[in-house]
């Protein structure tokens, strides 16, 4: 068992291509370290020095994981996490 | 070029109206591949703010997952401006995530005529291109 990890087209090429890689970990920190250990560069997009990045949108099956603790939520074998970047714009 | 029918359109600017002058903003989705805007889903603007948007989190994830389920991409992301030209914003282009979509832009600004322009938006660099008018509407 792992943790399956769905990535959006603009990311897949640190992924080589895959819509969706394994990864695993006890937090969402340690699964992103272990994503990024198999595909290079990918926390650099997911998050800044401040925690997740503020127009990187990450879910933990069906929740935000800004309402789970951010990189602290806990994840398991089994779980879903979605990778989207949110949609945002504005006039200025 | 993007091609889209009138009724489309027509959805997208009364939207755009309806929530002036905060921006409003939403997808059209399409068949994965076609370039083809075929299914008008209006979003929630989380911001409700008249200078900025942003797609509600959850809402987001529940659109996107419906698109994949049905094999759709989104063909068409729009947003309006309020105040200002239907022309991508320096934070528009900051946050353009979606290469193959087209950004159609619509602005408010005047009360009875709506500018409508089409732009791709590829690793910051825009483009704008033509509407053109499909012949029939989308049923």
């Amino acid at each position: 068992m792992a943790i399956e990890v769905r990535i959006p087209t603009i990311l897949r090429t640190f992924t080589g291509g895959a819509k969706s890689v394994e990864g695993s970990g006890d937090t969402l920190d340690a699964l992103i370290a272990d994503l990024d250990a198999q595909h290079a560069g990918l926390r650099d997009r997911l998050v800044d020095d401040a925690g997740l990045r503020r127009f990187i949108n990450v879910y933990l099956n069906d929740e935000d994981v800004r309402f789970l603790g951010g990189l602290s939520a806990p994840v398991k074998d089994g779980d879903t996490v979605t990778v989207l970047p949110a949609v945002a714009g504005g006039m200025r | 070029m993007l091609t889209i029918s009138r009724a489309l359109i027509d959805q997208v600017i009364a939207h755009a109206r309806a929530d002036h002058p905060d921006e409003a903003c939403g997808v059209i989705a399409g068949p994965a591949g076609s370039d083809r805007p075929e299914r008008f889903v209006a979003m929630t603007n989380a911001e409700r703010s008249p200078t900025f948007y942003r797609f509600d989190s959850m809402e987001q994830l529940r659109v996107w997952r419906e698109m994949d389920d049905r094999d759709e991409e989104p063909v068409v992301i729009y947003h309006s401006h309020t105040a200002t030209e239907a022309y991508p914003s320096r934070t528009d282009i900051s946050y353009a995530m979606e290469p193959s979509a087209h950004y159609l832009l619509v602005s408010t600004r005047e009360p009875d005529e709506t500018e409508v322009r089409s732009f791709t938006i590829v690793d910051g660099v825009v483009t704008e291109e033509q509407v053109q008018l499909a012949g029939g509407g989308v049923e």
